[in-house]
């Protein structure tokens, strides 16, 4: 096999404290993991909001929140698992296995790199602060439409500040995997031999680069309009209210691209390594992103339908279209797993999950597409299931395939197997528990982003079917948080490519040393590490072909 | 391959690093200008008239002067990056220190100017959109002039070299792009806003 020797030599002489050196690191791999910590703390906390509103939704009645206090916590509930959770966990995991998986030493820029880490939290702590301002936090939802986001108080300036910084921190972010991908290749590493989830990356970087400041101008006006007189999205002095809807949209639609291609790519390669075969088709795969990307930048209006201000047919039609790519990658999956030889562990359990839930989401965009479907189902609980099916059963089960797939990269150690198939079976069931009625709850009727409702409407008994799953969830993922954290205390036993997979990251120690790669192995296809198994395994075994 | 052609790659490779990350940069840029554009035109077609009444008419004169500051500046900071790209870190030094000395003008008279406008910012949706888009559009200008500054620096203690000034390189396309905004400023608020 064929090395190259990389230099061993350590580039930090100077002791440091531990927690120095965690809070000046430039290392991407200790970058990804705040990351990682960032995002599962954020994650808690939203979660626990998502269990108070849906402990008050389990009878009619206001038992436990008030109306207004239920206002705020589904607008920080959706404003942290968009923007603190979904969006950087699949940024950290970029961080840590991008320059892994080409064979870079590093990101493009370091000190970049941990500048746009560190707006993060500064960025979910601003929001959060809102509910000590008077008035409490934002309450006008995560899109926070015109002109209810003029009239509120000093929670939603604190979200908009929140928002600038993480939206700032993402497009600095973005730049970086760009360059990085683009110019820190290993020798032998082409375009074409990018594992799926570094072109998954690349594909959300430039939508964040094209969509984000979109998003930042719009919060900027609104921000003007609240605190300096001036009057963008107020009609009574010149404005337009709708401009708000556009703009938020036309960021809004890729962003919900920015928040799934990652999972597809850890997906896709997960099916690959634990089904045996090579990706059905890698060039399906990588046009897919490319036309899922372009188009994300055509369909925002299908969220405003009902606003009567829209081209309807041209939006439906658009709509429809970005739903082929992402058929494409359900037959790419769906080949992949065809006469392989399956290997049920854990992060495979979880792809597998993806693909049921993310189909079922999948199939509820295509139906509201339609305009005649939409204006019946605009704003109830429908709307609720689909979003929940897209970004939880989607990239959260993704996201979850890929922790479990990297822990023992990241940390050396293999989580346990027994308790990962509890979290999976538990979030599973969980899962469908809690949102699988909502869709039954948004046909019936009933209005998303009510803290109450009448007992005589026939929506008590689905709701407390899923309060009860939306408990499942949180077991499971109590049984997710007691496996990383007791595992971590064990030594670090994991092999270096301890699931026979193909990407480069798996060729190096795990975890990996500073520097990432003692030796690389040479780079002749888009599996390295798989060709490497075969040749070291001589041509009798054809290895796990 | 050695140890030494990794690292060299790594290096090699890296010299764009810097340009490409500012192009980047300049694209996201672009699609921040492009949205308060888009403002501007939906709030435009929106309106009954244009400009809404009770706005004194903008003089033309001072914006002129400014966009011939502007555009002329991109040519000074040009020849500068021409000069270092002939190894000449004098000529360099003279144009960048034309290009600050353009560029803190037009901040200079562009607030002059807005002394003299006879509307503010919380007059009514032009003054909204007038405010905000040229004042956004002169933080970028300040923070042109900041990062020129810096290189400028750069060239003065001889950092920059025929072989590596990606900093300049870098800059000069910043600059550039905050130029061209300011031609769509200029149009948009003073060749197409009937008089």
């Amino acid at each position: 096999m064929a090395v190259t020797q990389a230099p061993t030599r350590e580039l930090t002489p100077e002791p440091r404290g531990r927690l120095l050196v965690w809070l000046t690191t430039t290392d991407h791999k200790k970058i990804g993991i705040l990351y990682l910590v960032n995002s599962f703390s954020f994650f808690t906390v939203g979660g626990i909001f998502a269990l108070l509103m849906r402990t008050e939704l389990a009878r009619p009645g206001q038992q436990l929140i008030g109306a207004h206090a239920y206002n705020e916590l589904f607008t920080i509930h959706g404003t942290l698992m968009i923007f603190l959770v979904i969006f950087p966990i699949l940024a950290g995991l970029g961080n840590y296995f991008v320059p892994l998986q080409i064979g870079a030493l590093d990101m493009a820029f370091p000190r970049i790199n941990a500048l746009s880490f560190w707006l993060l939290p500064v960025g979910g702590l601003t929001i959060l602060s809102g509910f000590l301002a008077k008035g409490g936090a934002a309450a006008c939802g995560w899109t926070c439409y015109a002109p209810l986001n003029e009239q509120l108080g000093t929670g939603v300036d604190l979200w908009l500040a929140g928002l600038i910084l993480v939206g700032t921190a993402s497009i600095l972010g973005a730049i970086n995997f760009i360059v990085t991908i683009l110019r820190m290749r290993a020798p032998g590493m082409t375009m074409m031999r990018l594992p799926v989830f570094v072109w998954g990356i690349l594909a959300t970087s430039l939508l964040v680069i094209l969509a984000t400041p979109v998003f930042t101008a719009g919060l900027i006006m609104l921000f003007a309009d609240r605190r300096l007189g001036t009057s963008f999205f107020d009609p009574a002095h010149g404005g337009v209210a709708l401009l708000w809807q556009n703009v938020f949209w036309f960021f809004g639609h890729p962003e919900v691209y920015m928040l799934i291609l990652g999972a597809w790519g850890v997906v896709t390669e997960i099916l690959s390594v634990f089904s045996g075969r090579p990706i059905f088709s890698y060039r399906g795969v990588v046009l897919s992103f490319l036309m899922i990307t372009a188009l994300s930048f055509t369909v925002w209006a299908h969220h405003m339908f009902a606003t009567g201000a829209v081209e309807l047919p041209f939006f439906s039609i658009t709509t429809e279209l970005i739903s082929i790519p992402t058929g494409v990658l359900f037959f790419v999956w769906l080949g992949t797993l065809w006469k392989g030889k399956l290997r049920f562990e854990v992060p495979m359990l979880f792809a597998l999950g993806f693909i049921a839930l993310f189909l079922i989401g999948g199939i509820d965009g295509v139906w509201a597409a339609s305009p005649a479907m939409d204006f019946a189902i605009h704003d109830t609980y429908w709307v609720v299931a689909h979003l929940h099916y897209v970004l939880f059963g989607g990239t959260l089960f993704g996201i979850m395939a890929g922790m479990y797939y990297w822990f023992p990269k990241m940390s050396g150690r293999m989580l346990s197997r027994k308790l990962g198939q509890w979290h999976f079976w538990l979030q599973f069931i969980g899962f469908n528990v809690t949102f699988f009625p909502m869709h039954i709850l948004g046909l019936r009727g009933m209005p998303r982003r009510i803290a109450d409702y009448a007992p005589d409407r026939g929506w008590s008994f689905l709701n407390l079917v899923s309060t009860i799953g939306a408990f499942l969830i949180a077991i499971s993922l109590l049984i997710f948080f007691a496996n990383v954290l007791t595992t971590l205390r064990k030594p670090r036993s994991a092999p270096a490519d301890p699931w026979r997979a193909n990407t480069l990251e798996w060729a190096t120690s795990s975890p990996p040393p500073p520097h990432n790669f003692d030796a690389l192995p040479a780079i002749h296809s888009g599996r390295p590490v798989y060709d490497a198994r075969v040749a070291e395994a001589g041509p009798t075994d054809r290895g796990s072909r | 391959m050695s140890t030494a052609e990794i690292t060299d790659e790594r290096v090699a490779r890296a010299t764009s690093g810097p340009i490409l990350g500012m192009v980047l940069f300049v694209a996201s840029e672009a699609m921040f200008f492009a949205t308060f554009f888009g403002a501007y035109f939906t709030i435009r077609a929106a309106s009954p008239a244009w400009p809404p009444k009770g706005i004194p008419h903008l003089e033309i004169g001072i914006a002129t002067v400014l966009t011939v500051i502007l555009v002329s500046s991109s040519f000074v900071l040009q020849q500068g990056v021409r000069a270092i790209r002939r190894g000449d870190g004098r000529g360099l030094q003279a144009w960048l220190a034309g290009t600050l000395g353009l560029g803190i003008s037009f901040l200079a008279l562009q607030l002059y100017d807005y002394s003299q406008l006879g509307f503010g910012l919380k007059d009514g949706i032009f003054g909204t959109l007038f405010y905000v888009m040229t004042s956004l559009h002169m933080a970028h200008v300040f923070g042109g002039v900041v990062f020129l500054g810096l290189v400028f620096t750069q060239a003065r203690t001889g950092q920059l070299s025929r072989s590596r000034h990606e900093s300049l390189e870098a800059g000069a396309i910043y600059w550039h792009f905050v130029d061209v905004v300011w031609v769509g400023l200029y149009t948009v608020f003073y060749l197409l806003t009937p008089r």
